[in-house]
């Protein structure tokens, strides 16, 4: 996971505010442990290949970098309703803003993060204790809400977009 | 009660027989439910076999083609209920062709004939169009339960017939169906007198149905046991459902998620309270640990909780089960993690069954999900487990080892690596020992479907061990067909047995001639099985019927796909272009 804000002044002590994965003190952010790659090849007669549905996308050599399987059909085997079901859900979670602008006061460009990469929920938030900003959202009614009110899963369904409030502002909210 | 003693004419008599008049037979054979056992009545001489074909009322044929409408209505005439499955099973994950076959509606025809007073269908795997729907309901005055399961070819206008016609039905039951859902309108066509419904299961549909129309069915229907809404009914609607039916013994809610206000919280809850017969529950969509706990009041006496379509997190999950402490029967994503499994295995230890369904099954990048340690982790503290079926990205042949040594009593173990092929993670083996520890140490093992990295050593253990196996699913397994020739040879109670993408060929095809005969079915795809090969069993076993579906560009001497089933038949005629058979 990338650094998501990056300015060249520090100022506005931006490094406390900006956004990442990660606690915050921490000075690289941790990157998602690749899982062993190695996959025994299976025993398969190379006949089999030849008819197989599957394609192992030919990795058993490439060790490094995750294979680009391609999707074997029927596998794992899940039976239809729940596959749609489960596609559904992650269109309707992709179509619902999973990619949220975030602006910041003062800022002269915006950004672009996917919130479902954000696999500990709100330990952004604690960066924020004591700063003069605050991470705030609009939500799908259109209100501006602070984030860590409600649990995560609701956080990331309503989120539309993220601002980053000056302190000023985001009194009315409730921030220290 | 018995005053002169009937002989049948044709029916030989050694003065040792017992001389039941027909009658007294039949009573008595009245009182056997069992299909097998049935089957075991009928085969004691010809005075039983006809009480018992007189008594009959339930038929249950696990392969539509393996008998016509025709013969069975000859044999059996007095079937009210009827339970045919169709397709093989791996339809379910789209490997047989769309038109495939297996459709009602020549059954129906035969019944309408023969059975005119038939009460009950269950279906699974079947093609049912629209047409067929109106037909059932337009020419069986008595009908009372429809279960379709897994099927196909229907919209919601054939439910709309059913819903209008059927004055008598007391089931309607439609799972996880193809369905073309057009509008939620069917459900306003009971009409306004019909108040017999005991069963109403709409939970795999999408479209939004009448709620008006809904409340008041549930309120005039007051045998209703079972009631399973779809996504479109809220928590609000629900509570006023929950009101009008507190004796609901099985539910499924709609969605799970919606702002209420503490007065509609409460309300919700208080319905949940009121509810003091439900032991199943089920839907919960998008259930957030925010309104779970308006159940709690209602799980004391829970024995079944069908969580497969929520995604929540372990300690959600934790929190929900510690009101559950009779729970029997859970099915869960693999969202709540092992940390979530432990609390499986602390807060229900009368637990039998655990399904483990995987929540994001195809995105590689996910390292989320089960593993061994919970599985482990319920084995330890579920001693009465016995049907598990765990999909999870990592396995190890110790911790198999390990649950079969805690759970001795395993009667279904269906163990999905989704990985193909994967071996033990911590020591690269492959996962024979696994297995061969499964068949040793449960003895009374029905089911097995086998994954991880398998060599013919897993398939010589199945052979030796699993004596009392029925099913047995095998994907991506084996070094060369002994594999299969042991298990061929081995399981003598086997009858269905489906393989996947495996280098078994047509020595191990051949290996099992007479057996199939004495087995359901036999699925081969993507193995090594060539035409000849199919050719010769066919030839050879002429009371099967081996069919072969063609894939589109594949070598014309492979048997892509070969489905072979025991009949009495013959070769069926309803074939699509692209099932040969042979």
């Amino acid at each position: 996971m990338e650094r998501l804000v990056k300015y060249e002044s520090d100022d506005l002590n931006l490094k406390a505010t900006e956004l990442r994965l990660g606690l915050p003190g921490s000075d690289e952010p941790e990157k998602l442990s690749s899982r062993s790659n190695k996959r025994a090849s299976p025993e398969i007669s190379q006949e089999s290949k030849s008819n197989s549905s599957v394609s192992y996308g030919g990795n058993d050599e490439q060790d490094s970098a995750p294979p680009a399987k391609a999707q074997v059909v029927g596998w794992p085997p899940i039976r239809s309703y729940r596959k749609n079901t489960l596609q559904a859900k992650k269109n309707e979670s992709d179509g619902a803003g999973m990619y949220v602008k975030v602006s910041m006061d003062g800022a002269p460009y915006l950004r672009k993060i996917d919130l479902k990469v954000y696999k500990c929920e709100y330990s952004e938030r604690e960066g924020y204790n004591g700063s003069e900003y605050a991470p705030t959202y609009e939500d799908k009614d259109g209100d501006w809400m602070l984030v860590g009110d409600v649990p995560w899963n609701m956080f990331i369904n309503s989120c539309k977009r993220l601002r980053i409030m000056k302190g000023s502002e985001a009194i009315g909210l409730g921030c220290a | 009660m018995i005053m002169e003693s009937k002989r049948k004419k044709e029916s030989p008599s050694s003065p040792e027989s017992t001389q039941f008049p027909d009658e007294v037979l039949e009573r008595v054979l009245a009182f056997l439910t069992s299909h097998k056992d049935r089957s075991s009545v009928s085969l004691v001489c010809k005075d039983w076999y006809n009480a018992e074909r007189w008594s009959r009322t339930h038929v249950f044929i696990g392969n539509c083609y393996s008998v016509s409408p025709e013969i069975l209505a000859r044999r059996f005439p007095n079937i009210r209920s009827v339970t045919l499955k169709g397709k093989p099973r791996f339809s379910d994950f789209n490997l047989v062709p769309q038109n495939w076959g297996a459709d009602i509606h020549a059954w129906l025809v035969a019944f309408a004939d023969k059975y005119p007073f038939l009460e009950e269908l269950r279906l699974k795997r079947m093609t049912v169009s629209d047409e067929s729907l109106e037909y059932l309901a337009a020419n069986f005055q008595n009908f009372k339960v429809l279960s379709l399961l897994s099927c196909d070819g229907f919209s919601t206008d054939g439910l709309a017939a059913i819903a209008t016609h059927c004055k008598n039905l007391t089931e309607l039951d439609i799972q996880e169906n193809g369905v073309e859902d057009r509008s939620g309108s069917w459900l306003s066509c009971f009409p306004e007198s019909f108040t017999s419904l005991e069963v109403l299961n709409f939970a795999s549909m999408s479209a939004e149905v009448n709620f008006d129309a809904l409340e008041r069915l549930v309120s005039r229907c007051k045998s209703l046991k079972v009631l399973k809404v779809n996504k479109s009914i809220s928590l609000e609607q629900l509570q006023k459902l929950l009101t009008r039916a507190p004796q609901l013994v099985e539910l499924g809610t709609g969605s799970f998620s919606q702002e209420l206000t503490t007065r509609q919280y409460a309300e919700l809850e208080s319905a949940f309270n009121n509810c003091k017969n439900i032991h199943t529950l089920s839907g919960l969509w998008e259930a957030t640990a925010l309104y779970l706990p308006v159940l709690y009041p209602a799980c004391a006496n829970l024995t079944f909780l069908n969580l497969s379509y929520t995604a929540l997190q372990g300690g959600d999950l934790a929190k929900l089960l510690v009101h559950c402490p009779r729970l029997q029967r859970l099915w869960v994503l693999d969202t709540v993690e092992d940390k979530g499994l432990e609390a499986v295995g602390s807060y229900c230890p009368l637990l039998e069954e655990l399904r483990v369904f995987p929540a994001d099954p195809f995105d590689e990048e996910i390292i989320h999900g089960v593993t061994e340690e919970g599985f482990v982790a319920v084995s330890f503290g579920c001693r009465r487990l016995h049907y598990v079926l765990y999909f999870c990205r990592q396995m190890t042949n110790a911790a198999v080892a390990t649950i079969v040594q805690n759970c001795p009593d395993f009667t279904h173990f269906r163990l999905c690596i989704m990985n193909p092929g994967q071996p033990d993670y911590l020591t690269n083996e492959p996962m024979d020992e696994a297995f061969g520890a499964v068949v040793k140490t449960c003895t009374k093992l029905q089911r097995l479907s086998v994954s991880g990295l398998l060599t013919d050593l897993t398939f010589e253990y199945i052979g030796k061990y699993a004596k009392n196996l029925e099913t047995l699913s095998v994907a991506f397994a084996g070094n060369s067909g002994r594999g299969m020739e042991c298990v061929l040879g081995g399981c003598p109670k086997l009858r269905k047995l489906e393989i996947r993408d495996c280098p078994f060929g047509d020595e191990a095809l051949l290996s099992g001639l007479e057996k199939y005969e004495s087995m359901r079915s036999l699925w081969m795809s993507a193995c090594n099985v060539t035409m000849n090969g199919c050719r010769q069993l066919a030839r050879k076993m002429p009371r099967l019927n081996v069919e072969v579906m063609k894939e589109d560009g594949s070598d014309d001497s492979q048997a892509d796909k070969v489905y072979v089933y025991r009949t009495v038949a013959g070769p069926r005629r309803d074939a699509p272009p692209s099932v040969l058979t042979l």
